[in-house]
């Protein structure tokens, strides 16, 4: 038997896969692979795979086994594993996924765009006052997502500094810094919503107050967690994507100029980043609650299992040239989002924003370039968001 | 050449909307953002685009049958 191999394992680059995952991309499609506690956890590595996996009924999210897989020291936390939709099974996660829909929808997302381009509009004029070199972290990937979703959910945007700087120590910080910024987290969003109950406004908070509390279908609490969850998903995720993104464009000129001289390309072009980045490497952390058969292989009734996004997106036996950029590929499918009852409840939202802001850049600074090497970019994250912590660019 | 006929399971749809992205003409969501089929037997040209949505569903909730 050959060891179990490390997983997961930091990028060198920001938007390639760590070189150690090639071995096991070529020990897949389901093996086993070592956590940082050293124990062990099945890993499907297959696109195809990964599809059978997460609609499989045998599959678990309860993170409160005690063989959950922890894939970091911060996923201890007790907020982390009972963390509303992501960290539950049905029915419950589909009541709530319920509430939830209407306000997420593709159609629901269709309608924002406007509101969205102008919003990116007003980043870009000040990138543009701002003048070279720009860092585009700072100046729009992470300002941009926080207010999207503020407004979404009517919260005030006066505090999205605390939001965006709790989400991240929560998503990125060690144990106890993540611990710490869950619990700020949860205190403040616990008095917003204490005062959407006396006076509900507009935003999806307001709403979900005035539809689901007031009716008695949820408990302030519940409301609370499910905010927790929104505010914490649509903050790193997006921003990261847009960053990566902005880089991966760059880094292949010749994909970027097929881009300019086609902007129809773009939907296209955003799939396949997001196949190329895989933003989160992992897009699954489960625990099998009956016998899985899988690629010949048996997860046991309580077995720990994870998906790579990182390899699943890069299978050569669904991508030809897997590791090739190509903005116009056939079918850029991908699990980025992650597959089945658990896809990500904000991927049309997170898809236009990544849109207007990519058409706005290539529009209005048709020129941009990276202004250091992408190999002085610092990076962080290994296993859950790739982030990269600023992005200076000219034109 | 034989013809499709869409069906789509409301209860295990989750609202991707990745139907509607494939083919808007076949696929529509109705106000709580649950999948609506708007043509059961759409025209030869959709063949493609309401299979990549059948694929695409991650709920699993479109099937297609071969219809006479």
């Amino acid at each position: 038997m050959t060891e179990a191999p490390p997983y997961p394992q930091p990028r060198t680059c920001p938007y390639e896969p760590p070189p150690g995952y090639a071995e096991i991309g070529e020990r897949g499609p389901i093996l086993k692979v070592r956590l940082y506690d050293g124990r062990e956890a099945w890993m499907i590595t297959g696109y195809r795979e990964s599809r059978e996996l997460l609609t499989h009924p045998n599959l678990s999210s309860q993170r409160t086994h005690p063989n959950f897989p922890i894939v970091a020291p911060r996923f201890r936390s007790q907020i982390a594993r009972t963390l509303a939709l992501i960290a539950m099974d049905p029915p419950v996660h589909d009541t709530y996924r319920r509430y939830l829909n209407p306000h997420f929808s593709l159609k629901a997302v269709r309608r924002m765009r406007p509101e969205l381009e102008r919003i990116v509009k007003g980043y870009v004029d000040e990138i543009l006052d701002h003048g070279p070199p720009a860092d585009l972290v700072r100046l729009l990937a992470v300002p941009l997502p926080s207010l999207v979703i503020c407004r979404h959910l009517g919260v005030p945007y006066e505090d999205h500094e605390f939001f965006q700087d709790s989400s991240g120590a929560v998503m990125l910080g060690t144990e106890e810094e993540s611990a710490t910024a869950a619990q700020n987290l949860v205190d403040y969003i616990d008095s917003l919503v204490a005062d959407q109950v006396k006076n509900p406004t507009d935003g999806l908070l307001g709403t979900l107050v005035r539809e689901r509390v007031a009716t008695g279908d949820i408990g302030h609490d519940e409301l609370v967690s499910i905010a927790l969850v929104l505010l914490i998903a649509a903050h790193e995720t997006t921003s990261s994507s847009l960053a990566l993104g902005i880089i991966t464009l760059l880094e292949h000129p010749d994909q970027l100029a097929r881009l300019h001289a086609g902007p129809s390309l773009l939907p296209g072009a955003i799939e396949e980043l997001l196949r190329y980045i895989a933003t989160t490497d992992l897009v699954a952390t489960r625990i099998a609650k009956g016998d899985i058969e899988i690629a010949g292989r048996t997860i046991r009734d309580g077995e720990p299992v994870l998906v790579s996004g990182t390899l699943a997106n890069r299978d050569p036996a669904v991508h030809g040239d897997a590791d090739v950029l190509d903005i116009t590929r056939e079918n850029p499918h991908h699990v980025t989002f992650g597959f089945g009852i658990h896809q990500c409840l904000g991927q049309n939202l997170a898809r236009i924003e990544l849109e207007v802001a990519f058409h706005e850049l290539l529009t209005r600074i048709p020129t941009m370039r990276l202004a250091v090497d992408v190999a002085d970019l610092p990076i962080l994250g290994a296993g859950t968001v790739q982030r990269v912590l600023s992005l200076p660019v000219e034109w | 050449m034989s013809t499709v006929r869409v069906e789509a399971d409301r209860e295990s749809c989750i609202s991707a909307g990745r139907c509607m992205a494939a083919n808007s003409s076949v696929f529509d969501q109705d106000d709580d953002g649950i999948v609506v089929v708007r043509t059961t037997h759409p025209a030869p040209e959709h063949r493609d685009s309401v299979r990549k949505a059948a694929y695409l569903c991650p709920a699993g909730a479109i099937t297609l049958r071969s219809a006479p």
